[in-house]
């Protein structure tokens, strides 16, 4: 063993001595913490996904992931400041420390997740990108699209996937690339262009946004993987492993059984498995640097995985999207945690 | 006396400390000095603290693929192009759109500036409402007034405006016929080119004899004639190679001829309205700078009305007029940026948008944008001091 590598674990050691001792925590960790809330950073205005409702407050299924992590650390949902991101700012915001995690619908992709800085710390929405087209154009299938012009956001990787799509299937088309999701919806309706393009949430979300929903439909063929979910920075991995397991609390709840409205029912049930999430039976909050009641108050204040989607996005709000991957892994879906243990 | 009284006249040499040139060589030295280590040191910190970050620096994402699709290029491109060329392309749309907005909104200025001080009444109340409305408006809502407003309620493709079977008018934007150049046009660039430079030294001639004998030469028809007539003569010579390639309705939309975007339209026409509005009150102050002592002395010459105004008023007023002239072009230019709230491919929507988002490299990419702005500033300035020079009074 040479001596730059026994320096090396001798460092690791050492770390691993002090992170047992007192969960020494990161650099962005300690500082949300001082400061007494999270500085989250959400989309201008999606449906489901983050939007303020008549009263200001902000709603939707990011908007909970962050609240979620609030909870986890504060013991307090409503702990949470948003700020308001487009495509093209999102990154260099949280790079920038503006804010200190970023829940917009963003795409985990191998460059974003390697060369920006940012880890993804989870999956909290599923989604594949669709099109939308007008009734009266008779369009059945993504097939025949050739020659269309489609209106879409800048900054995705919806612009990347699309050219993908149209070059694999050797059709044509014009790009009409907006700043917002409001433009293009304008454009859309407006007739600029015949197609929208997007993940299929936004398309259910901005379709509602139409004077007349019914007129669109969206087309069948799902052209890519979309896994979104919350991103922070590099560098602060307690900070990371918090995002990440506020994520899962609120699986492995809906897992479990427990919702914010029976849980004060189920912590005091006999489930082993209950009671290490709700009351740190055998595990220790510590081991996030957080309160041992960290899953209770996610659960009981934002509620577990499936409330949470039904609330914003599911059968219970307007854009009445069905659970589909989104499922838990032993109800037909992907969604899957790792246990708490 | 030998030699010891030069000693006493000369000016004793200074010490190097005390020399004032020395001094304000060395302090000028030192104030460029801190400023590049100033430089040094703010970008040594940026990579540095990037590098720790896990953020990837450089300018190699240049040669990668880009992999989405622009809407409007002066040059091919494709998907498969690199961010190099998107980086072209989206400065050729700038460029275009200024070029555009700087063409109208001079015309459309010069136009209304002349009205504004038009003895008529009416014409002249007119002219300033125009200049009072358009100036006052933010750009920014003009261009999606335009856009999204005027644009986007023009008839659907299937409905199109048509004029005649060749140019329609639809949301979509303008379909023109496109020009095919056959085998052997060029011949009849060449004829042009020609008779370009013939026009050159027939003006010159012209004035050279009118300035000997005091005739005058109608140059303007015969440079007329020669422009047109000769690339026409070759043209039709050599079997007339140009065809026209006629847009028509396919699928969704009209396939073939030209396409002006909607969003270049309401770009330039906003950019040209707003910017004409100050570029009117320029020469309206111009022209009126010009004491009215000169045009009653031209009167008193017996000059017309309209040569007053070509050879004594305009070229007097331009000395007043290009300076600030100059500051219009230059907003023109940057103003163009907002582009990007209609979706028009321009530099910014292009490089320091898509791309920035797609490669997250934002240090380069704002950089290379700031510098390409600057660039083309710069450039406009040292055009217009050139011509500024040119028109200036000539002291002998």
């Amino acid at each position: 063993m040479s001596l730059k590598r026994m320096s090396l674990v001798a460092a690791t050691a050492l770390a691993g001595l002090v992170v047992t001792g007192t969960a020494n925590a990161g650099a962005t960790f300690d500082a949300v913490k001082k400061k007494g809330f999270l500085q989250c950073g959400v989309t201008t205005g999606l449906p489901g996904f983050s939007a303020p409702d008549e009263k200001g407050n902000w709603t939707g299924i990011d908007v909970d992931t962050c609240r979620a992590v609030a909870a986890a650390l504060f013991g307090d949902a409503q702990k949470v400041k948003f700020t308001p991101l487009n495509a093209k700012e999102r990154f260099t915001a949280l790079q920038s420390g503006e804010i200190d995690m970023l829940s917009r619908n963003t795409t985990w992709t191998y460059t974003r997740d390697t060369s920006l800085g940012l880890n993804f710390a989870g999956v909290n929405y599923y989604d594949g990108q669709g099109f939308m087209v007008s009734k009266k154009l008779g369009v059945k299938s993504a097939k025949e699209l050739s020659g269309a012009a489609i209106c879409i956001q800048a900054g995705t990787t919806t612009e990347l996937n699309l050219a993908d799509y149209f070059r694999a299937n050797k059709m044509e088309y014009t790009a009409i690339t907006y700043d917002t999701s409001e433009e293009t919806i304008k454009g859309f309706e407006a007739g600029r262009c015949d197609v929208l393009t997007s993940d299929q949430s936004q398309l259910y979300a901005l379709r509602i946004k139409l004077p007349k929903p019914d007129d669109a439909v969206v087309l069948p063929e799902v052209i890519s993987k979309e896994p979104l979910g919350p991103v922070v920075r590099q560098g602060d991995d307690e900070w990371f492993n918090l995002v990440r397991w506020s994520l899962y609390a609120q699986l492995n709840a809906e897992e479990l059984g427990v919702t914010s409205k029976n849980i004060d029912e189920m912590a005091k049930g006999t489930d082993p498995n209950v009671k290490r999430l709700l009351g740190g039976e055998g595990v220790a909050g510590s081991f996030l640097g957080v309160d041992d009641k960290w899953a209770y108050n996610i659960v009981k204040q934002v509620g577990n995985y499936g409330e949470m989607f039904e609330r914003n996005v599911g059968q219970s709000s307007p854009l009445k999207i069905s659970r589909g991957l989104n499922a838990l892994w032993s109800k037909g879906g992907i969604q899957y945690a790792p246990p708490v243990r | 006396m030998s030699g010891t009284e030069t000693v006493g006249n000369a000016p004793a040499k200074p010490k190097l400390t005390r020399d004032p040139k020395v001094r304000a060589l060395v302090f000028q030295i030192l104030a460029v000095l801190t400023v590049i280590a100033f430089f040094v040191y703010i970008v040594h910190n940026t990579l540095l603290n990037m590098e720790q970050r896990g953020i990837s620096t450089g300018f190699g994402f240049l040669d990668r693929a880009s992999g989405f699709a622009i809407l409007q290029s002066l040059v091919p491109y494709s998907e498969t192009s690199s961010y190099g060329r998107t980086f072209l392309v989206g400065l050729l749309n700038t460029i275009l759109v200024s070029v555009l907005g700087i063409f109208f909104a001079t015309l459309i200025g010069f136009l209304v500036g002349v009205l504004r001080l038009s003895k008529n009444w009416l014409v002249n109340r007119l002219a300033m409402v125009y200049i009072e409305i358009f100036r006052n408006i933010p750009l920014l809502l003009q261009i999606v007034f335009w856009y999204f407003a005027v644009a986007f309620n023009l008839p659907s493709p299937r409905q199109s405006l048509a004029f005649g079977e060749a140019v329609f008018l639809n949301n979509r934007g303008m379909y023109v016929p496109a020009p095919v150049f056959g085998e052997g046009f060029s011949m009849t660039v060449a004829a042009f080119v020609a008779a370009a430079i013939g026009v050159v030294f027939l003006v010159r001639w012209a004035r050279r004899r009118f300035e000997a004998t005091g005739q005058t030469f109608h140059t303007v028809y015969a440079s007329l004639a020669l422009l047109l007539g000769l690339p026409l003569l070759v043209f039709l010579v050599t079997g007339a190679p140009l065809h026209w390639d006629v847009p028509e309705l396919k699928g969704f939309n009209f396939r073939g001829g030209l396409t002006i975007i909607p969003e270049l339209f309401a770009l330039t026409l906003a950019l040209s309205i707003y910017t004409a509005a100050f570029i009117a009150e320029t020469v309206r102050s111009g022209i009126q700078a010009v004491s009215h002592g000169q045009t009653e002395a031209a009167s008193a010459l017996g000059l017309s009305h309209a040569r007053t105004l070509r050879l004594v008023i305009i070229p007097q007023a331009m000395r007043v007029i290009i300076p600030p002239l100059t500051s219009q072009y230059l907003n023109l230019t940057k103003n163009s940026s907002l582009a990007v709230a209609i979706g028009y491919p321009d530099l910014v929507a292009v490089f320091a948008g898509t791309t920035l988002n797609q490669t997250g490299q934002a240090v380069e990419i704002i950089a290379i944008t700031m510098a390409v702005y600057l660039t083309l500033s710069l450039s406009i300035s040292l055009f217009m001091n050139w011509y500024n020079a040119k028109m200036a009074l000539r002291e002998r």
